[in-house]
């Protein structure tokens, strides 16, 4: 019991640092029809600049802060250097183009930070345990990733759903001639909402950092869960990102902490050690195979066009 | 074909002669890594080829390419580790894992289109991944030594390099023929038909996605066979090995040399290894140039070499 | 399968068609009869090409019932329907860019051959498909311009491609949808000359604004008003039916711009 509360707070939080990423990430594609493979590379170089920062300031957050305006500003001159040049080209040069992007960064933190990785260590006030029920303790740090990304999804809610900005991202890419009838200067709102994916990216990887270590290649990985994510809860749907995003987190993660033992049960224990690991890293895609049976579309899909 | 002395079929000509000389080169000049490389290039764009197949004629932008070579070339390591060491038990294993990989994935992500199906062929090709990753009894994450390539009785030998590069070459000629056939053939036809104009073609009596999933399926037999020459080449097998990237780089062979031309991904192979090599002899930072070239030629060369050599000719 | 004469080729029951809000297609009944040339037509937005998009499978009804010669064709994907005999041109043209004019036509002949899981031999030297597709393009004038890309043909060629490509699928109903929009005064009398001749060989509904061409063709025609039949009959009638002229004749400066 102890146990499952802790793996689903565990999940919870892993399924909302999935929606940071997977948000940009819709976000980007929804209003500008893009489609970023660099969006992992945001989320490595956050929690590369948060090691780096969080070192030399000597304060946690401060560092992070700094990390995150780096993170929003590599975003901000990575579009309006080269990604600008793709809107409106056919997505496989963007994922070419990207892919050459992921390539870039990972030998460029190479280049600088060197192969090993970094560890960014939280300060005390962060590595206590607090109780959250009789009995259950927490460690402080989840929480408070807890905590800061539920306040960020609703603050990209309210910006979604009750601004002007909200209204043209939600107006979507098929609506871009719109968007310019409005006299709005799109070219100003595309490096924005960029910015703002890269900043989400970024907030991510860097309150990710202290759990895993830092390293090259770490945002391969969560981007292909942003991707599954996605294609589960519908392309362009911020909502459907959410909803997907701690489904997928919780199944994820539950079914790593479960799955082995509730094999056991049912398969020798050999072949139980054999298939566990295999299968619970499959759960996620099993889930995308049934939701592509069931609903091709996503399960939440954006309003239709 | 009435053969036309223009820049594109004088340079394919080129390739083609070169490929099939290399190894007396080498021979002569006592250049052993040369063929080496080229048997890696050889393998790899057998394995364009195939992508090209369904990107470049069959308008299938898939990203999870990769997990063929890694299917094929488990096919072979795994039969090896289990004492079946002979190729004609071996390589048609890895060809038909592939196709039913192939149809599984295919029935599934060919339900949707664009976008969609690039991040769901990525996404599966990354399942694929993390099975092999489990593989503990096969290596797991460290992937498993193959001591013995596939043995096909006297017939040819795997282990001298000189019959495994021809071997290899065979394959890929082999494979391209195919290709030719079948791109060229009541089926290929309509293939390109639906990449064309999907709607079309359904409304004169085509089911798109019936002839879609074949498609996929084919490709993904060439490119597990590419699996099972890899195999035999590294004489080892890793999860590493079908790491997404090495799908975007398959993509990445095959623009470079051009989509849906016959020889592009060959040629786009070639330069892309050949770039890469010479690349990392100045730096083992060669993606930091590799990753905006890359960028720079989706932003200014479109239609890859081959388009290029295409335009060429044409003025 | 025509069981007699007085058994319609085509009957339409009660069709509902939603778009969100608007009713593309309300409630609407048709028949036509093995053999005629059946007009349909209607104000711009009236719902022409949903219809003919419902009968031929590319747009889904939410309610109602498309019977096709004999057969319940309600729930068929497009491409069972086009071999049953349904074939259908597009009012924006919609052929394979990167094709000749040919091979647009050898891929419908091949369709309708019904062998295309063969992989080996050359499609383009098969005498079968090639000679179909000629005669194909002959049909429409086009047997010159066999080679050209399509990219490359005119409008008016395109036009005449499109129905070459439906013709070529050996249809037993086929439904064109403004096949004579955008042409010159000179290619529109010569696809009037052309459907003049194929009216005697196969069923045809004809989605047209030019009502000269319609009057000129039409054995029956029904007109679509908002989604609905507001009149079918013989010509005759809907020339002097008042709500047709009320609704649609008597905008004459619509009518005529259009075309
Ligand atoms: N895919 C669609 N989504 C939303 N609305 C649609 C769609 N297709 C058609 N409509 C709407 O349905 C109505 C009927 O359109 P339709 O194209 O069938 O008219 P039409 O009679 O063919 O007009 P025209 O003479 O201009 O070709 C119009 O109001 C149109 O806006
Ligand atoms: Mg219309």
């Amino acid at each position: 019991m102890l146990v499952l509360v802790e793996q689903s707070l565990n999940g919870l939080q892993f399924g909302l640092l999935l929606f940071l990423l997977a948000a940009g990430l819709t976000l980007v594609f929804g209003i500008m029809d893009f489609v970023n493979l660099a969006h992992g590379s945001l989320y490595m170089m956050g929690a590369y600049f948060a090691a780096t920062f969080v070192a030399w300031t000597g304060s946690f957050v401060f560092g992070i802060v700094l990390a995150l305006g780096a993170t929003l500003l590599l975003g901000i001159v990575l579009e309006y250097v080269a990604l600008r040049h793709l809107y409106g080209r056919d997505h496989l040069d963007q994922v070419l183009a990207t892919f050459g992007l992921i390539l870039f960064f990972n030998d460029a933190v190479r280049l600088i930070w060197g192969p090993a990785g970094l560890a960014l260590p939280l300060p005390a006030w962060l590595t206590v345990p607090v109780q959250i029920m009789p009995g259950v303790s927490y460690p402080a740090y989840r929480l408070s990733i807890i905590a800061v990304a539920l306040a960020v999804a609703a603050m990209l809610y309210v910006v979604v759903m009750r601004t002007r900005i909200g209204m043209l991202i939600r107006a979507g890419a098929s609506n871009r001639e719109m968007i310019g009838a409005l006299g709005i200067n799109i070219k100003l709102l595309f490096t924005l909402v960029f910015g703002l994916g890269a900043a989400l990216a970024g907030l991510a990887g860097l309150m990710q950092a202290p759990i895993l270590t830092v390293q090259i290649g770490m945002g391969e990985n969560i981007l292909i869960l942003a991707f599954v994510i996605i294609v589960i809860g519908g392309i362009g749907s911020i909502r459907g990102a959410f909803l997907a995003a701690i489904f997928v987190g919780m199944i994820d993660t539950l079914g790593r902490a479960f799955l082995p033992d509730l094999l056991r049960k049912v398969l020798s224990s050999a072949a139980a050690s054999t298939a566990a690991p295999a299968l619970s890293s499959m759960l996620i895609y099993l889930l995308m195979a049934i939701v592509l049976v069931v609903r091709p579309e996503g399960l939440f899909p954006a309003a239709k066009r | 074909m009435n053969f036309s002395f223009n820049a594109r079929n004088v340079v394919v000509a080129l390739v083609v002669l070169g490929l099939s000389l290399l190894p007396v080169y080498s021979a002569l000049s006592g250049n052993i890594f040369i063929l080496t490389l080229f048997t890696r290039i050889v393998i790899f764009a057998l394995a364009a080829a195939s992508l090209n197949l369904i990107m470049g004629y069959g308008g299938m932008m898939s990203f999870g390419h990769a997990a063929y070579l890694g299917i094929g070339g488990y096919a072979v390591g795994i039969l090896a580790f289990e004492g079946i060491g002979s190729g004609f038990i071996q390589w048609p294993v890895a060809v038909a894992a592939s196709a039913l990989y192939g149809l599984v994935i295919g029935a599934l992500s060919l339900r949707t289109r664009g976008v969609y199906f690039i991040m769901i062929t990525l996404a599966f090709a990354q399942m694929a991944f993390y099975i092999a990753s489990g593989l503990s009894r096969y290596g797991g994450d460290d992937g498993l030594t193959i001591y013995k390539r596939s043995d096909f009785g006297g017939l040819i030998n795997l282990s001298n390099r000189v019959q495994f590069y021809y071997l290899c070459l065979g394959c890929l000629f082999g494979g391209i023929y195919l290709i030719w056939r079948i791109v060229n053939s009541r089926f290929g036809m309509v293939v390109q038909g639906i990449r064309s104009n999907e709607q079309r073609m359904q409304a004169i009596g085509y089911h798109a996605n019936r002839y879609r999933l074949v498609c996929f399926v084919i490709s993904g037999m060439i490119c597990g066979l590419a699996g099972a020459l890899l195999a035999n080449n590294t004489d080892f097998i890793s999860p590493a090995g079908m790491y997404w990237t090495r799908s975007g780089e398959l993509m990445v062979m095959v623009v470079f040399g051009g989509m849906g031309s016959l020889f592009g991904p060959v040629i786009g192979t070639i330069v892309f290894l050949l770039l890469e090599e010479v690349l990392s002899q100045f730096t083992e930072y060669w993606a930091l140039i590799m990753g905006p070239l890359l960028l720079l030629i989706v932003l200014f060369a479109r239609g890859g070499i081959m388009g290029l050599l295409g335009r060429m000719s044409r003025d | 399968m025509i069981d007699s004469l007085a058994d319609p080729l085509l009957r339409v029951e009660n069709l509902v068609r939603r778009f969100g809000g608007i009713l593309a297609t309300d409630n609407l009944s048709l028949d036509v009869a093995p053999g005629e040339l059946h007009a349909i037509i209607g104000p711009n937005g009236a719902g022409k090409t949903t219809l003919i998009s419902q009968l031929t499978g590319q747009v889904m009804p939410n309610s109602g019932a498309i019977h096709f010669a004999g057969r319940n064709v309600t729930h068929l994907p497009s491409y069972k329907r086009s071999r049953l005999g349904l074939a259908r041109s597009f009012q924006i043209t919609s052929l394979l860019p990167d094709f000749s004019a040919c091979d647009n036509v050898a891929l419908a002949a091949q369709a309708h051959d019904g062998h295309s899981f063969r992989f080996w031999g050359a499609a383009r030297k098969e005498p079968g498909l090639r000679n179909a597709a000629q005669a194909a393009l002959k049909r429409v004038g086009l047997e010159k311009r066999a080679d050209v890309p399509v990219s490359e043909l005119s409008h008016g060629e395109q036009r005449e491609l499109e129905l070459a490509v439906a013709l070529a699928t050996k249809p037993q109903l086929l439904l064109l949808d403004e096949p004579m929009a955008g042409l010159g005064v000179t290619e529109s009398a010569r696809m009037v000359a052309l459907l003049k001749e194929l009216r005697r060989e196969v069923t045809i509904v004809l989605v047209e604004h030019d009502m000269e061409a319609v009057f000129a063709l039409a054995d029956r025609i029904t007109v679509l008003v908002y989604g609905r039949v507001i009149a079918s009959g013989l010509p005759d009638a809907i020339r002097n039916n008042d709500e047709v002229k009320r609704a649609y004749l008597g905008d004459q400066h619509a009518v005529t711009s259009h075309a």
